[in-house]
């Protein structure tokens, strides 16, 4: 990660010889990418070599692994039950942010509101998600609807929590400079408040991240008929071990995916951020 | 002075912060007034509340009693009329905004086509000389570069009155001489009315038509002194003159009384 921002804040720095730094931030992207790769890519080496002498048929080698892969996700397993988990994650992620955000920017900002909700918060935050799977399979039945909610309710806190302690953190002279100069309530919330909320927004989303990816996972085990988390369970009951494997396999790509997608994103929106703390370490 | 309108008025102003632990009596009894087109300078040993006083100018605290009144009207709250200049550059600067974003949020409300606030922005970064610098972001720019920017930002509000916490406190001295010539300059070509608070005798004077001495807390104004210096100023010349000195021994003789608490209240 450190190596990452390093390359990307060095671009943001305006001067001569832009053209020269930007070469030398793509050789340094490409270096990097390799340099990420190669331990991957030497333990599964490693592993096939080591597989080879083994007769446990629990742990197949990486070149079964990889034939189950193709056979049982490339083609309509894609679309079957790969797409809608990712469709529901991705719902449910998007609703975590919008609604942590909007929902913490307000207790963040408004103090009575912050001492009404806090207990309730505590109480909410403590319940483990998987256990609401029940109840909400009851209230809404075995929807779409009902994935998204699981995955939401254990997503949101993160986020939630942290834009209330990033809104509440907000300098006071930036404050009074806003209100010396009259700016409006949406203005200031605009560009005043999220913003200066936005580090810690963003360390909210990378946890909701992977809490969401675990959730999306239970939410199909349970009385389910599609998707990942299904296909894995039914794998295993059915001692397809092979496959089991790919499935585990595809969840740590979407979580790479995952992890990937919230980079670029990060990097764009926190580029002032990345930036300061560049100009600070020089 | 007959032939000049009076700006701001400060009549017995007071204010006390109330605390668990007691009340602090910040400022006593304050009063003063200020003519437009004026720059005053407020003087006064640390800790004697003069960043209190600025805020009860501002509009951004109410006092405790007294009042503060801008062409007749009193003052309850942050004023369009008004713009402040805060010490910390660092603070009130928005690192996510750029230069030119900086400079431009307070017009934001003020109902302006874009072109004339684009006109706004870039007269008054030229007016700083930070024109080229306008898509850079504040954090890549120097200290001092910071404080013009943010000058520049009060410059592009239009204020009547610009008012200025101790603005040069936290930079290097040569940048200092130079922030300080940026404001004669605005004051004199604009005719900007400014009031500018300081910790720095030399400085006072140097800047100032006229120079509130303030006793420490809690603060009176211990003398209302003019300063009779010819109105073009340089670094240099201004500085060495026998005048110079001797408004500044004076002022530093004042200050030393309001340190030891010697001189009395009227």
């Amino acid at each position: 990660m450190s190596t990452r921002t390093v390359a990307v804040t060095a671009r943001t720095v305006p001067g001569t010889g832009r053209a020269r730094r930007r070469r030398g931030v793509g050789r340094r992207v490409v270096g990097g990418f390799l340099y990420s790769l190669g331990l991957p890519f030497l333990l599964l080496v490693l592993w096939g070599v080591l597989s080879t002498s083994s007769t446990n048929r629990f742990f197949p080698g990486p070149v079964a692994i990889a034939e189950s892969f193709i056979d049982t996700w490339v083609g309509a397993a894609f679309v079957e039950d790969v797409l809608p988990s990712l469709y529901r994650l991705a719902l449910g992620i998007l609703a975590s942010i919008v609604l942590g955000v909007a929902a913490g920017t307000l207790i963040g900002l408004f103090g009575w509101l912050r001492e009404l909700l806090e207990p309730l918060l505590e109480f909410f935050r403590a319940i483990p998600p998987p256990v609401l799977i029940p109840v909400v399979m009851l209230l809404l039945g075995i929807t779409d609807t009902m994935k998204v909610v699981v995955i939401v309710s254990g997503a949101l806190w993160p986020v939630l929590l942290n834009t209330i302690d990033g809104v509440r953190a907000i300098d006071s002279v930036m404050s009074e400079t806003a209100e010396s100069f009259q700016v409006t309530w949406w203005e200031r919330l605009w560009f005043l408040v999220l913003p200066s909320a936005s580090p810690r927004i963003m360390a909210g989303v990378r946890q909701s991240l992977s809490v969401a990816l675990i959730l999306m996972v239970i939410s199909e085990m349970f009385a389910s008929s599609a998707g990942l988390g299904y296909r894995i369970a039914y794998f295993q009951r059915n001692y397809l071990i092979a496959e089991m494997w790919s499935g585990i396999l595809l969840l740590g790509l979407v979580g790479v995916l995952l992890a990937v997608t919230f980079g670029v994103v990060e990097r764009r929106v926190l580029r002032w951020y990345h930036g300061i703390r560049e100009v600070n370490r020089a | 002075m007959p032939d000049r309108d009076v700006l701001l008025q400060v009549e017995h102003l007071r204010k006390v912060y109330e605390s668990a632990t007691g009340d602090v009596e910040a400022i006593g009894d304050v009063s003063f007034t200020m003519d437009a087109g004026e720059l005053l300078c407020v003087v006064g040993p640390s800790g004697c509340g003069k960043t209190t006083l600025l805020k009860c100018l501002a509009g951004l605290l109410r006092p405790t009693s007294g009042r503060v009144e801008m062409h007749g009207a009193p003052v309850t709250g942050p004023s369009p009329a008004m713009a402040v200049v805060f010490q910390e550059y660092g603070r009130s600067l928005y690192p996510w905004l750029t230069v030119r974003g900086n400079v431009e949020l307070p017009l934001r409300h003020k109902r302006l086509s874009s072109a004339a606030r684009g006109k706004l922005v870039a007269d008054a970064l030229d007016a700083v000389g930070l024109g080229h610098a306008a898509r850079s972001h504040p954090w890549q720019l120097s200290g001092g570069m910071q404080q013009r920017v943010a000058i520049a930002r009060a410059v592009a509000y239009q204020p009547e009155v610009l008012i200025m916490d101790e603005p040069f406190a936290a930079v290097d001295a040569q940048t200092r001489a130079d922030l300080e010539d940026l404001v004669r300059e605005l004051h004199t070509s604009r005719n900007m009315s400014i009031v500018f608070v300081t910790h720095d005798i030399d400085e006072s004077i140097y800047l100032g038509e006229r120079v509130l001495v303030l006793s420490r807390s809690p603060t009176w104004v211990q003398e209302d002194l003019t300063v009779d210096l010819p109105p073009g100023r340089d670094q240099i010349n201004t500085r060495a003159l026998p005048r110079f000195t001797q408004l500044r021994t004076h002022v530093y003789d004042q200050i030393q009384r309001a340190k030891r608490g010697q001189a009395v209240a009227p």
